[in-house]
């Protein structure tokens, strides 16, 4: 089944058009790699998909059940209530985005709490359980301040997993953490994927793209030039920008 | 007059008044008021309705461009000076009321401002955090963006809050009896300047411990960094 569909999306910023009729499936348990130069669309895609952006036409489907639809007039609308939307998916961010002032065990609790009003102590030991699988378990009562880089992303990850989301998106995780801290994020998100968490992971770490992902997406230009299995891009490449930018990055 | 007899006086004067409590009701009742008042002040000049926005900016500039002490002219007589055109009579109230109001609403666009600052200065991506997770527009401000917003505006708030101390003076041009509207005529009945040297010292102890309160709040808050 398809966890997420996204069918002919169309999205511009002013007379900038992001993103040119794509059309982007995941199915449950796939992990995707979406790689591409930047500005190419790979965040606004991502954007779209978690509702942060509002798309110009196209269709977005999470579980089978319509995000967006068509009114009698042609018009694109969005579905009244998103936060029930909301629930099928997760997002971390680049940046983290933890909450600052907020220890780590809150940041990870807040939400289940207060938005999904379920039993506290429960999601509490959910949450530690979370933590001590990310070997983050003696960090539960500091701040975001005193943890470093990949730290944070790592409580950003369980901040994301403690809503029980039915797929995780990931915008580039790694990209604002020093190089010698991208391997625990990085290994993480391998072990999520072993245990077939659906994710869709934008990102510039092409050997962890190809190592991790059951299918890799190269974006460029708004629009999806090449897909197919880490092999099919990354060894059998057909499309020539594909190869070109490949080549860029491994040179 | 010596100065125990003045502070005395200055605290219970024959007549009845308490100037220093005077001084005092001005400071709290306007902090409690206004602190609130800007936040939904703040709010609505942020309001994505230009026609809110507009209106509330020109009243903030009204208010930040004149003096206080018209504007607590204008609160203080202006309702009885009017209904008098209507050929009514109405009685003066408890001065302390429109003095309040019209400090309250000074100091709510002056905090209104400082919010606005401190709201606009919430990155971005603490709102699309928040979003992502459900949280409601109200629960995203009260529980993520507010919190932040109150750490980062308490140097600022202190500076206001320590020029509202000095401000209460200003009631005195409506013969509302704080400390300095007793110690002047005082000063000006017994032809003596100590009165003004006192009143100095007071102020002074007051905002020292206004600034001793303001950095035990920001202390309380320095536990985490933006």
């Amino acid at each position: 089944m398809n966890i997420l569909s996204m069918e002919n999306i169309k999205k511009s910023f002013g007379s900038n058009e992001v993103l040119k009729d794509i059309s982007f499936k995941v199915n449950k348990g796939e992990v995707v790699s979406i790689i591409g130069t930047s500005g190419g669309g790979k965040s606004t895609l991502l954007r779209c998909a978690t509702l942060l952006e509002t798309i110009d036409d196209g269709t977005i489907t999470y579980m089978g059940e319509d995000v967006t639809y068509y009114d009698q007039n042609g018009k694109l609308c969005y579905a009244k209530d998103l936060n029930h939307f909301k629930k099928f998916f997760g997002l971390v961010f680049q940046n983290f985005n933890l909450f600052p002032h907020f220890s780590v065990l809150k940041n990870v609790m807040d939400a289940p709490v207060t938005v999904l009003k379920r039993d506290r102590e429960e999601v509490k030991k959910e949450c530690l359980e979370l933590l001590d699988k990310m070997g983050l378990a003696d960090k539960a009562t500091a701040y975001p301040c005193e943890l470093s880089g990949g730290q944070q992303q790592r409580v950003s990850i369980v901040r994301a997993l403690a809503m029980k989301p039915d797929i995780l998106f990931f915008d580039e995780p790694t990209s604002a953490l020093d190089p010698e801290l991208t391997g625990e994020v990085l290994k993480v998100i391998k072990a999520l994927a072993d245990e077939k968490m659906t994710m869709v992971i934008v990102t510039h770490e092409m050997a962890f793209a190809r190592a991790v992902s059951d299918r890799v997406v190269f974006i460029d230009g708004g629009v999806i030039l090449e897909q197919g299995t880490p092999e099919e891009v990354f060894v059998n490449t057909k499309n020539e920008r594909t190869r070109q930018f490949l080549q860029n990055y491994n040179s | 007059m010596d100065i125990s007899t003045l502070i005395k006086h200055l605290w219970l004067t024959p007549q009845g008044n308490m100037p220093i409590l005077g001084t005092v009701y001005i400071f709290f009742l306007t902090l409690i008021i206004s602190l609130p008042l800007g936040i939904i002040v703040a709010l609505l000049r942020l309001s994505k309705v230009k026609v809110i926005s507009y209106i509330v900016q020109f009243f903030i500039s009204v208010l930040r461009g004149t003096p206080l002490m018209l504007q607590l002219m204008v609160v203080t007589y202006g309702p009885s000076f009017i209904a008098k055109q209507f050929g009514y009579n109405l009685s003066m109230p408890e001065k302390l009321i429109p003095v309040v109001i019209a400090f309250s609403i000074n100091y709510a666009a002056y905090f209104a401002e400082i919010y606005r600052g401190g709201i606009e200065s919430v990155p971005r991506g603490q709102y699309e955090a928040a979003e992502v997770l459900g949280y409601s527009k109200s629960k995203t401000f009260i529980r993520i963006i507010l919190p932040q917003v109150i750490k980062r505006i308490v140097p600022s708030v202190t500076n206001e809050v320590i020029t509202l101390v000095k401000d209460t003076s200003i009631a005195f041009t409506v013969s509302y009896v704080e400390l300095f509207t007793e110690v002047k005529r005082i000063a000006i009945s017994h032809s003596t300047f100590m009165p003004f040297i006192v009143a100095g010292v007071f102020y002074y102890i007051f905002n020292f411990l206004v600034t001793v309160a303001m950095g035990k709040v920001e202390k309380s808050l320095s536990y985490y960094r933006i």
